[in-house]
C-alpha cells in the first residue's frame, strides 16, 4: 500500500480516531500563519452550512512550519464558526495535522492528503490553497457537492482573473493541455481542487510518486491522470483569486512545476495523446470566465530586454533544443526594435513543441530546458500584454481562443518530431 | 689446424642453428599472440564501439563539450576515437605479452611497466571525460541562472566556471597519471591564486565605485522591478 511509507505512526493514530469520513479537505501548508486562519475558519463554515450531515474532517499536510500554522489549524474551535455564523453541525468535525518532511513539498503533501482520503474512505475531497486569502465558504460546496451528488471525479476551478494575471496558465498550460488531451478545462494546474475518492486511490496507486517530477506540480499530473483515465471531469466558477505568495509566481520555480511536470507526462501518455484528437466541453458550473480590467503597471521594457538578452546569450542551448528555423527566426526577432517586436502565435507554439520534443530526447539536463524557456516565454508576455493592452474580456477570449486553435493545429508537427527528429 | 677452424666454425654454426631453433618457437609463439591480440582488440574495438552507439555516447560526449573540442583537433568522432584507443591500447598490450615470451633481458621490466600503467590511464580518461561533463552541466547552469535573474555578462560567468573546472581536472589527471605532478599542482595553484587575486583587485580596488554604483543601481532597479511585475503566471 502507497500511505504505509507515506503517514506517520502518529497521523496514522489520529486518522484511525477520526474513523470513517464522508468528506475530507486537506491543506498543503508550509509556514502560512499569517494567512492559514480566515482560510480554515470558511472551510469550516462551508462544511458545517453545506454538509451539516455528512463526517467530514480537516487535514493539514505540513512541510515543517517553523511559524505555528499546524496549531493554527488544529486550534481553531468549531464554535468560533458557529458563534459567527449561527451554524449547527450535526456531526464532529475533526482537524488535524501531520508533518510530511523538514522540507516542502506539493507532490509529498497531495500523496499525504490522497492517502489519509483514502484510508478514511472519504468519497469528496477538496484540496485548498492556505494562501487563498479571497476564500469564501461557498468554494468548499462548489468544490465538493459536483463529487458528493453528481458523481464527478475532478472539480477543477475557475477563477475571475485580472486580464493579464495568470498569463503562463494563458499562453501555454491551458492551450497545451487542450491540444494534447481534448479537454477544455481552464485551469489544469489548480490550487483548489476537488476529486473522488476513487481518482485519488487510483491516482495514489501510479508509480508516479517514484520520479523526481512528483516533488512539486503533482496537481497537473493527477488532471492529466484524471482525463486519460476517463474519469468524469467538470469545472466549478469560485470567484477572484489573489496569489499573496511572491515565491509561487517566480517563473522559473511555477514553469518547473507546471511546465516541466506537463513535458513529463507526456511521455507516460503518449499512447493516449498521440491517437485521440475529438476536442470536449468539460461541464461548468457558473460562468465560464471572468476577467477583471483595473489598470496595473507592468515593465514591458524589462521582458522585451530579458527576450532580446535570453536570445543572444543561450543560443548554444537553443541550438541544442530548437530547429534551425525556429532558432533563425527567434534570432531575427531579437534583432528587431521593442516597437516591431512581435511573437507570433504560430511561432510560439512552434518553439513550446520543440521544447517539448527536446524534454522527452532529454537533448540537455531536462532542468536546463525548462529554465531556457524562461526568456521566450517573456517575448511571448510582452507580446501578448501589447496586443491586449486596451483588450476587452471577449477580446482577450477571442485572443487566447485563437491561440489554442494554433496548438490544436500544429499538434502533427510535435507528433512529427516527437520520435523524428534527432 | 685447418681442422681446429673447421670444426670452431662447425660449432658456431650448430650453436646458432641452436639458439635459432630456440627462438623461432618464441618467435612463433610471439606472431601468434600479436596476431591473437589484433583478433581480440578488434573485437573489442567492434564490441565496444556498438556498445556507444546504442549508449548514444556521442549525444553525451557533445553535451559534455568533448565533441567540439575533438572537432577543432581534426579528430574522429568521440565514440570512433575510444574504440580506436580501445584497440591500440589491447594490441600492445597483446604485443608486449609477446615481446616478454622471446626472454629479452631488460624488456620484462618495461612490460610489467605498461601494464602496471594502463589502471591509471584509464582512471585518468574517466576523470577527464567526466570533468568536461560536470564543467559544462555546471557552466550551461550558471549560464541559464544568470540570464533568468538578469545579470551583467552572463557568458563571461559561465565561461569562467567552465574554465576554473577544466583547469582543476586537469589538475587531478595529471596527478593520476604522474605527469609532473609538483609543477602542475604549482602550475594550477598559481593559476587559481591569481585568478582569484585579479578578482578581488578587480572587484575590491579596481572597481570600488563602479561596484557602488552598480549595487545601488541594482538594488534600486529590483526594488521597483518588484512593484512592477506583480503579475502571477498562474
Amino acid at each position: 500500500m502507497a500511505e504505509e511509507s507515506v503517514l506517520t505512526d502518529d497521523f496514522l493514530r489520529q486518522l484511525i480516531n477520526v474513523g470513517e469520513v464522508d468528506i475530507l479537505v486537506g491543506l498543503p501548508t508550509y509556514n502560512n500563519a499569517r494567512t492559514v486562519g480566515p482560510v480554515i475558519e470558511a472551510i469550516r463554515a462551508g462544511i458545517v452550512k453545506s454538509f451539516p450531515r455528512e463526517r467530514a474532517v480537516i487535514i493539514d499536510a505540513d512541510g515543517g512550519s517553523q511559524d505555528g500554522t499546524p496549531d493554527l489549524v488544529t486550534g481553531a474551535s468549531i464554535n468560533d464558526v458557529r458563534h459567527a455564523s449561527n451554524l449547527y453541525a450535526l456531526r464532529t468535525l475533526h482537524s488535524i495535522s501531520t508533518q510530511y518532511s523538514d522540507t516542502p513539498a506539493s507532490g509529498t503533501a497531495l500523496r499525504t492528503i490522497l492517502a489519509a482520503a483514502e484510508l478514511l474512505r472519504a468519497r469528496a475531497c477538496a484540496v485548498i490553497s492556505p494562501d487563498s486569502t479571497t476564500i469564501e465558504p461557498e468554494w468548499i460546496p462548489r468544490l465538493l457537492r459536483p463529487i458528493s451528488h453528481e458523481d464527478f471525479d475532478l472539480v477543477t476551478p475557475v477563477y475571475r482573473r485580472h486580464k493579464f494575471e495568470g498569463l503562463l496558465m494563458r499562453n501555454l498550460l491551458y492551450p497545451m493541455t487542450r491540444a494534447i488531451y481534448g479537454r477544455r478545462l481552464r485551469e489544469p494546474y489548480a490550487s483548489e481542487f476537488g476529486f473522488s475518492g476513487r481518482l485519488g486511490s487510483q491516482f495514489l496507486g501510479q508509480d508516479v510518486w517514484r520520479h523526481e517530477a512528483s516533488r512539486t506540480g503533482t496537481e497537473i499530473s493527477l488532471t492529466i491522470a484524471a482525463i486519460t483515465g476517463g474519469y468524469r471531469l467538470c469545472q466549478s466558477f469560485l470567484g477572484p483569486k489573489i496569489h499573496t505568495d511572491r515565491s509561487s509566481s517566480d517563473l522559473v520555480p511555477a514553469m518547473r512545476q507546471t511546465v516541466g511536470t506537463l513535458f513529463w507526462s507526456l511521455e507516460a501518455t503518449f499512447p493516449a495523446w498521440s491517437t485521440s484528437a475529438d476536442l470536449q466541453t468539460v461541464p461548468t458550473h457558473g460562468c465560464e470566465y471572468e476577467v477583471t480590467q483595473e489598470p496595473v503597471r507592468v515593465n514591458r521594457k524589462r521582458l522585451y530586454e530579458m527576450f532580446c538578452s535570453g536570445v543572444g546569450e543561450l543560443a548554444p542551448v537553443f541550438s541544442s533544443i530548437l530547429s534551425a528555423g525556429t532558432l533563425a527566426e527567434l534570432q531575427r526577432m531579437a534583432s528587431l526594435s521593442e516597437g516591431d517586436f512581435r511573437y507570433p502565435a504560430e511561432l510560439w507554439v512552434r518553439t513550446v513543441y520543440e521544447f517539448a520534443a527536446s524534454y522527452h530526447k532529454s537533448v540537455i539536463s531536462r532542468d536546463h530546458i525548462i529554465q531556457a524557456m524562461a526568456p521566450l516565454y517573456r517575448g511571448r508576455m510582452f507580446t501578448f500584454l501589447g496586443e491586449n493592452r486596451d483588450a476587452s474580456a471577449e477580446e482577450i477570449e477571442n485572443s487566447v481562443e485563437m491561440l489554442c486553435h494554433e496548438f490544436e493545429r500544429l499538434k502533427p508537427y510535435l507528433l512529427e518530431i516527437w520520435n523524428g527528429r534527432e | 689446424m685447418r681442422e681446429m677452424i673447421v670444426s670452431e666454425l662447425t660449432q658456431a654454426f650448430q650453436e646458432l642453428a641452436r639458439g635459432f631453433a630456440h627462438f623461432l618457437p618464441r618467435l612463433m609463439v610471439m606472431l601468434i599472440i600479436a596476431f591473437l591480440g589484433w583478433v581480440i582488440a578488434s573485437l573489442l574495438k567492434f564490441i565496444l564501439r556498438s556498445i556507444l552507439r546504442l549508449a548514444k555516447f556521442d549525444k553525451l560526449s557533445e553535451n559534455a563539450g568533448a565533441s567540439q573540442l575533438l572537432n577543432q583537433a581534426a579528430l574522429p568522432s568521440s565514440t570512433e576515437l575510444l574504440s580506436r584507443f580501445v584497440f591500440w591500447v589491447a594490441w600492445l598490450g597483446f604485443i608486449l605479452l609477446g615481446v616478454s615470451v622471446l626472454g629479452i633481458v631488460g624488456l620484462q621490466e618495461h612490460v610489467s611497466k605498461f601494464f602496471l600503467f594502463l589502471p591509471r590511464l584509464f582512471v585518468s580518461l574517466f576523470i577527464f571525460f567526466f570533468g568536461l561533463l560536470a564543467a559544462s552541466f555546471f557552466s550551461r547552469a550558471a549560464l541559464l541562472a544568470a540570464v533568468n535573474a538578469n545579470l551583467p555578462a552572463p557568458r563571461l560567468l559561465s565561461i569562467s566556471i567552465r574554465t576554473i573546472i577544466i583547469i582543476f581536472v586537469l589538475s587531478m589527471v595529471f596527478e593520476e597519471l604522474g605527469l609532473a605532478e609538483q609543477t602542475m599542482l604549482l602550475a594550477f595553484g598559481i593559476v587559481f591564486g591569481a585568478m582569484m587575486l585579479a578578482l578581488s583587485i578587480a572587484f575590491g580596488v579596481g572597481g570600488r565605485d563602479l561596484a557602488r554604483q552598480f549595487l545601488e543601481r541594482r538594488l534600486a532597479r529590483r526594488k521597483k522591478e518588484e512593484r512592477e511585475d506583480e503579475l502571477s503566471p498562474l
